[in-house]
Formats: structure tokens, sequence, C-alpha cells
């Protein structure tokens, strides 16, 4: 089947960039801010989906070729790992720790080892969302 | 600081995360599978020889110290269950590699098996009760896709009442967990300890342990055992093992743990309670068995009447009957996978699960047949094996405290118990011979090596345990004077 609807995917275009940059800013603000990777992923599911809406499944599976199985696996693997390098460092399982370095562009920034949790939170919530939308909305698997 | 508490949780999660990536590679799957098994296998009984030594060791995840942060505990308790379901999961893994189907390998049932021994371990070590509860929906979850992957019809008919039961269950711990807190502000289980030995706020309290043990109850099976025997005899034969030998016992583990370290002072009621409805357990769960026909409806019922004895031992609550409750969870980890794996064979031979189409496999597979027959003695407690011990235990603990009426049920239904497994054995290997060479629907084999090493454990247990009852009194040790626990966990904070 295919969609017509000029309105629908003109204004997808420009709104899932808008809807995207803002996930990206609540997984950034996660740790100290309200937000996380867990909020993040579930926008940017939620910008896929509209992807999904305005054009077909076929079409957004080209332009976006993941395996969102293995998406949601690495993710939890990232989450994992970092509380794995706490063993390495032989401290208490998931201690986190913090610094501030001066990016370009960014200025003096905190880089924190939550982020690296969050990232992996992050991907297997959108992993996890997407599989479960996608297995629903298609016949065969 | 020990940071040994936490691998037999991430190992199993990890490679359930990388196996994902290796989907058609089931060989690879099946190696790294038993392998991660394997080394959690080791590592836990190494932490066993640890906490033997050292006493009990303590994790603070992140370096937030108890109470404010989540601890894993390891106790002797939880750390030999650790290690004896880490066992059991490789032994019903062996089973599995031959006889699951296709399907079930290609949709990822080696990673479920690993995240739901994730999930069991995690609820046997962690020291905080919503904690708990999380690791209790991660082992739920897996056991979610293990009984309904296949899709057969009596599995997802199955599989909707066990979603919805569990769903119930949940809501009620979390309920529960809720009017806990708001009675004593905490939620790590030493220190809940210390608080409701201070409350004098009786009632409330009692109130809040009954929802507990219904909540328990559901999960193992304790009187409110409606949904088993039909969700464990959905599932193909290795996961019903895994199921029976592992999830009511989590339960079991869960109500040892709550009746012994948090509401313990209030027996009267409490634990009187407990022990009538282990009685009633007992007597429907050994009902049940002696009148089916079917082999996994019969163990399924089985495995009711054990997590009733269990529970009458910690419904007594003294040094001796809870050792022999212990004792017997262990040897009916181990003998419940027995049964179970080598019932999963016959039926996979005969291609069906009713008693009245079996006969004389004894000539066919005589292995097998005394493998299955040794798992019969087991379940009943026939001396040399394991689980006389424990019984033995048990009935002198109650005898020792007046209860004579709930020790004579439970001899009788060891009786019915036997009765039960007997039927079994005498239906498909005695009589004659139906099928010959060639005939069946699948060759059995695969049971013989888990099957052959676990009968050696169970034989072992019963041979050796002077030696594992060191062990085990170390875990009693804590069970009955929980101080022990509180301190090794709140080891600098005041009440």
């Amino acid at each position: 089947m295919k969609f017509t609807d000029v309105y629908l995917q003109t204004a997808t275009k420009i709104l899932v960039f808008i809807i995207m940059t803002f996930s990206i800013y609540v997984l950034f603000a996660g740790h100290n801010n309200p937000g996380g990777g867990f909020i993040g992923g579930l926008i940017t599911a939620s910008a896929l989906i509209l992807l999904y809406i305005a054009f077909d499944l076929q079409s957004v599976r080209d332009i976006i070729p993941v395996d969102f199985k293995k998406l949601a696996a690495t993710g939890v693997l990232i989450a994992v790992l970092t509380g794995v390098v706490s063993l390495v460092l032989d401290v208490p399982f998931l201690s986190q720790t913090y610094t501030y370095v001066d990016l370009p562009f960014l200025g003096k920034t905190e880089l924190a080892s939550a982020m690296i949790f969050d990232l992996g939170v992050y991907l297997t919530v959108l992993g996890t969302t997407m599989t479960i939308i996608t297995s629903i909305s298609e016949d065969d698997i | 600081m020990s940071n040994i508490l936490i691998y037999p949780i991430i190992i199993p999660l990890l490679m359930a995360m990388v196996l994902v990536f290796f989907r058609e590679k089931i060989r690879l799957q099946q190696w790294l599978t038993s392998i991660s098994v394997l080394a959690v296998i080791a590592i836990s009984a190494f932490t066993v020889y640890h906490v033997s030594e050292q006493g009990i060791s303590v994790l603070e995840l992140g370096g937030w110290s108890a109470p404010y942060g989540i601890v894993l505990v390891g106790d002797m308790l939880a750390v030999i269950l650790v290690t004896v379901a880490s066992f059991v999961t490789l032994m019903c893994l062996l089973f599995g590699f031959n006889s699951f189907e296709i399907g079930h390998k290609r949709h990822f049932v080696y990673p479920m098996i690993l995240i739901l021994l994730a999930g069991v371990n995690g609820s046997f070590l962690t020291g905080d009760i919503f904690n708990l509860f999380v690791f209790f929906e991660v082992m739920l979850i897996a056991s979610y896709v293990l009984i309904v992957l296949g899709g057969k019809k009596i599995q997802l008919r199955e599989s909707i009442k066990y979603v919805l039961i569990n769903v119930i269950a949940s809501t009620l711990f979390v309920i529960a967990t809720g009017y806990l807190y708001s009675v004593t502000g905490t939620l790590n289980m030493a220190h809940l300890s210390e608080r409701v030995a201070m409350a004098s706020l009786d009632g409330l309290l009692t109130a809040i342990s009954f929802l507990y043990l219904t909540v328990f109850g559901l999960k193992s099976g304790l009187l409110l055992f409606f949904w088993l025997p039909g969700s464990y005899s959905a599932p193909p034969a290795p996961i019903a093992a895994l199921f029976a030998a592992l999830l009511t016992k989590v339960g079991v583990y869960t109500i040892i743990r709550m009746f012994t370290l948090i509401f313990y002072h209030n027996p009267e009621v409490t634990h009187t309670v407990m022990m009538w409805m282990a009685a009633i357990t007992m007597i429907l769960g050994a009902l049940g068995a002696i009148s089916q026909w079917e082999i996994k409806k019969i163990l399924s019922y089985n495995v009711i009447v054990s997590v009733g004895f269990i529970l009458f031992g910690v419904s007594i609550a003294t040094e001796q009957s809870l050792s022999g409750s212990l004792f017997y969870l262990i040897h009916d980890m181990l003998s419940k996978a027995l049964i179970f794996i080598t019932g999963g064979a016959i039926i996979s031979i005969f291609g069906t699960d009713k008693l009245k189409e079996f006969s004389g496999l004894i000539l066919f597979r005589p292995l097998l047949g005394w493998l299955f027959f040794i798992g019969v003695l087991a379940l009943a407690g026939v001396p040399p094996l394991g689980g006389f011990v424990g019984k033995v235990m048990i009935l002198k603990g109650a005898v020792a405290e007046g209860e004579l009426i709930v020790s004579i049920i439970g001899l009788l239904t060891s009786l019915l118990v036997l009765y039960s497994v007997m039927k079994i054995f005498i239906h498909s290997f005695w009589g004659e011979t139906l099928m010959s060479e060639g005939q069946e629907y699948s060759t059995g084999t695969n049971a013989l090596l888990p099957g052959t090493i676990l009968v050696v454990c169970i034989a072992g247990m019963g041979i050796g345990a002077e030696w594992i009852m060191t062990f085990i009194s170390q875990a009693t040790d804590v069970m009955v004077n929980p101080n022990i626990y509180i301190e090794a966990v709140l080891q600098q904070i005041s009440p």
C-alpha cells in the first residue's frame, strides 16, 4: 500500500529531526536532570514510528537497515559492561565516576560513566519498542 | 565489598545478549551457553567455600552503603541455592541440546534460559525486597517466553493462565511491599528485620506478612497451586524440568527468607497458618498425583507435594526442621530435575503422554528405566538417597515440637507420592513390549547423561550427608539467629 498524503510526509520529514534532536537532548540531560535513557529511547522510537506511519514499512526499512533485536541486545551489553568495568577496577559493581573536560564548541562539559549506562538503556528501549511495534504491524515474521 | 556475588547474575545476562548476535549458529550458542553456566557453577561453588571460611559476604552495589543502597547478600542459604540452581540448569540444558526443536533453538531459547538463570540467581542473592521483586520479574518474563515458545494450542492456553496468575501475584507483591515500606520506612531486608523487631504494630505487620504469604504461596504453589499442574505440563520436557526444579523453589526460598529473617515474631499465628497450608497442600497434591493418568500431570502434582513438605519444615522453625527443609529443598531440586528429564525422555520415546498406552520399555531402554526408578525412590525418600535425610530431620523436628498430625500427613503423602510415580514406572517399563527397535518416536538417549549425573549427585547427597550438613548447619545458623545476617549487612549503622 502506498500513502500519498503529501502534508503528512512533508511534515514528518521536518518533525522527525526535531523529535530526534529533542530525544538526544533528553538522553544527555539524563543523569542530573529530568530525562534519561529510557524516555530518550521512547522519544526516538516515536520519531521512527512517525516515519513508519507517513511512509511504508519497507521504505523505512531501506533507510534504516538496523536489526532492532540486535540493537536492544547491544544496549543491554553496553549497560552491563559499564558495570563490568568496575569489576576490572576492583570497585563495587555499578560504581560511577565523572570528570570535566574542555570540548571544542561545547566548552566545559561533564563526562559521567552514568552517561554510558544511559546510552545502553536508550538503545535497549529503542530496540525493544521498535521490535514490538514492527512485529505487531507486519503479517509474517 | 566482594564483587564475587555479582558474577552469577551478570555472566548469564551478558552471555544471553551475546547469543542474540549468533541467532543462526546453534552449535556455537550451545557451546557458549554451556561454558557460561559452567563458569557460574565454578564461581558459585567457590563462593560457597568463601562464605564457609569468611562468613556472610556482602556487596554494596555502586558503593552505596546499606540500608540506602541496594546490597547483594551471600549468606550460606543463598549461595548454596545459587550453586544448585546453576547446576540443575546445566543438566536441563544437556537434556535440551538434543531435544529442543529447531524452531526453539532459532527463537532464542538459550538466551531465555540464561536470563531465567540470571533472575533466579538474583532472587537468591539480593538483600533488598524491591530488588527481589525486580529479579522475580526478570525470571518470570523469561519463563513467560519459555512457556509459550513453540506456540502449540495447549501452550497458548496455559500461558494465558500462567501470565495472568503471575501478574496478579506480582501486583500483590508490590502492594505488600508498599504497605511494608509505609510501616517501616525501609526496603533493605536486614534493616526491615531490625525495624519490624522494634515496631509495636503487631496486628498490622501480621496482616502484611499474610499478604506476603499469599503472594509467595501463589508463586511457589503453597496451597494456591491451582495454576501449576496445567502450566508445568504445557512446555517441552527440558523447560518443564527447568520450571519444576527452579521456579517454585525460588518462591519457597523467599518464604524461608521472609519468615526466618523478617516475620518471625508472631509464629503462633503466621507459622501455624503456614503449617496447615502446607498440610492441605500435601494432601491435595498427593490426591492430584494419584488421580492423574498423564506423566507430566503426575509429576507436576509431585512438585506441589514437595513444596508442602519443605514449608512444613519451615513452619516448625526449629534448627533441626529448618536444616531438614534446606536439605530437602536441595535434594528436591535435583530429584525433580531427574524425574522430569527421564519422564520427558519416556514421553518422547512413546510419542504420547497417556500412561495406559505405554508398556514394556525396560527391555528396550534398561538404563533409562533404572534412572527413572532411582528418581522414584528419591522422590519418596528411600534411605540411601538424599531425600531420606531431609525427611527424617523435618519429621524429627516436627515431632519434637508435638506436631504429630501434620507429621503423619507428611508420611502418608510420601507413600502416595511413591505410589503415583511407581504407577508411571510400572506402566511404562513393565509388561509386554509393544514396540520394536526403530518404531520409537525418538531414542531418548539424550536423557542418559544428565540423568546419570543427577543420580550420582542424589546418591552422593545421601552418602555424604554428614559433609553437606556442615554447610547446611551454617545456613541454618543464620535462619535461627537473624542477627548474624543483620550485623553482616549493616556493619556500621545503628538503628
